[in-house]
């Protein structure tokens, strides 16, 4: 090595290594100086706005995941409060329909019984008018009866209706009076 | 500075050895590596300010390569990324996140982000051509490129403390708080030598240092298995077999190298702008 340093020397050649030459100095600045720009400017700004680009897209995923759980909140939010008015509301129609219930019950009640007392009345109306009618009638045939019985009992006869009619009247008001003086005792 | 201090040891054995060695004159004897080694001839544009030779060839091909995967890799970029796409966001993020957020925090980092990614991964691609075969150079083994990079890194931090702290910036790097005000002439000469001049200077040597040494270990076991297996002769040839294990060895430990000194610059700058940019010290 030092032989060829001296070698070199002799040929008036002899490159010290510490010291640089020009061309050395040139092809050392301008390769790095266009490495450099090309990082500078080209290389790392792309990187940047890649890398930029991909955090924005996961913070964009994020935020839409956010969005869609939000919306599925708030729709679950209404289905319940839906759930919940379908429900009052069924239980409305199913008290109304209760409440209709009874009145159509009662209503039913007071029609069955307003017809029961009006069949009972007419019944007892009906009752009375042949109750009435067998008395007229039993009291005619009773009376003749009587007199027929009578006028054999007394050998008299009591054709003369009318009075007949006072005798007969007349028993039948003693009847009466002790019926109702049986019945009032 | 503990495997700079090595390295340069190794330079020095190096040296020795070539010396011991049988000279290199020409055919079967043993080539030595040599500093010529680093100033190939000239191949292109010769005398101008822009003449080439083949590490500046190799040191253009190396950043094109790296202009272009990066080009590519996010000339459209997905939301979903690919398989290359991942890798190229790995690449960039591991500058990211391990050394600018790390080290200077997200905003800072933010603004000097393209500056400590350039520098990663140029130097890495360049100290990579050391090992790739055809090219088996570095092309940071050359000084202009470390230096430059470590003008640029001085040249960052600088601007960095001054437009933090206008007027404040030198004074708070050169009179550190809590050391007596009688100290001063004692401390702020050394504060000085340690910023403004060796900062530049370790960082420059440090890098191309590793790579010269990383080259000529690879030449030494490579032309040494070459001269045993073809001029020695019988069992001195079985030599060869050791000389060349190392030497797949030593380009494994390479990579490793590569990887490590383009860390160690890119984070060295990231500490040298933080330490600018910390408030009052």
């Amino acid at each position: 090595m030092l032989q060829a340093i001296v070698l070199a020397a002799e040929e008036g050649t002899a490159p010290n290594p510490l010291f640089p030459a020009i061309y050395d100095i040139v092809w050392s600045l301008v390769p790095f100086a266009l490495i450099l720009l090309l990082f500078w400017k080209l290389v790392l700004p792309r990187m940047q706005k890649t890398l930029e680009a991909r955090s924005e897209a996961i913070e964009g995923g994020i935020q839409l995941a956010e969005t869609a759980q939000a919306e599925a909140a708030a729709a679950l939010d209404e289905y319940n409060a839906q759930l919940a008015e379908a429900r009052a509301e069924a239980a409305k129609i199913r008290d109304q329909a209760r409440a209709d219930g009874t009145k159509i019950l009662n209503e039913l009640k007071e029609q069955a019984a307003a017809e029961a007392a009006r069949i009972t009345a007419s019944a007892q109306a009906q009752i009375e008018a042949e109750r009435q009618a067998a008395l007229v009638s039993l009291r005619s045939e009773v009376g003749s009866l009587a007199i027929d019985l009578a006028s054999g009992v007394i050998g008299e006869s009591l054709s003369d209706d009318k009075r007949a009619s006072a005798i007969v009247d007349r028993f039948l008001a003693e009847l009466e009076a002790e019926e109702t003086a049986k019945a009032n005792k | 500075m503990i495997t700079h201090a090595l390295n340069l040891e190794t330079a020095l054995l190096l040296n020795a050895l070539s010396l011991v060695v049988p000279s290199a004159t020409d055919d079967g004897e043993f080539h030595g590596p040599s500093i010529l080694e680093f100033f190939p001839d000239v191949v292109l544009f010769a005398g101008t300010p822009f003449e080439m030779n083949r590490i500046m060839i190799i040191r253009v091909i190396a950043l094109g390569i790296l202009a272009l995967l990066f080009w590519l890799g996010t000339r459209n970029m997905k939301m979903v990324p690919g398989k290359f796409q991942s890798l190229i966001e790995m690449a960039l993020d591991f500058v990211r996140v391990n050394i600018a957020e790390d080290l200077l925090g997200k905003k800072d980092g933010q603004r000097f982000l393209p500056l400590l990614t350039a520098i990663f991964w140029g130097v890495l691609f360049m100290n990579l051509t050391g090992i790739i075969p055809g090219m088996n150079i570095a092309g940071t083994s050359v000084i202009g490129m470390p230096l430059t990079l470590a003008v640029i890194a001085y040249i960052a931090f600088i601007y960095a403390g001054v437009k933090k702290h206008p007027g404040a910036f030198f004074k708070n790097s050169l009179t550190p708080p809590g050391v007596p005000p009688a100290l001063y002439i004692l401390v702020t000469p050394i504060e000085f030598v340690s910023t403004f001049i060796l900062r530049p200077i370790t960082l420059t040597l440090r890098l191309m240092m590793n790579m010269v040494v990383g080259h000529l270990l690879l030449v030494l076991f490579f032309a040494a298995t070459h001269f045993f297996f073809f001029t020695m002769e019988g069992w001195w040839s079985l030599f060869g077999l050791g000389s060349l294990a190392f030497g797949i060895v030593f380009t494994l430990f390479e990579v490793l190298i590569a990887l490590l000194q383009a860390y160690i610059f890119a984070l060295l700058t990231a500490v040298y702008i933080q330490l600018a940019l910390a408030e009052e010290h």
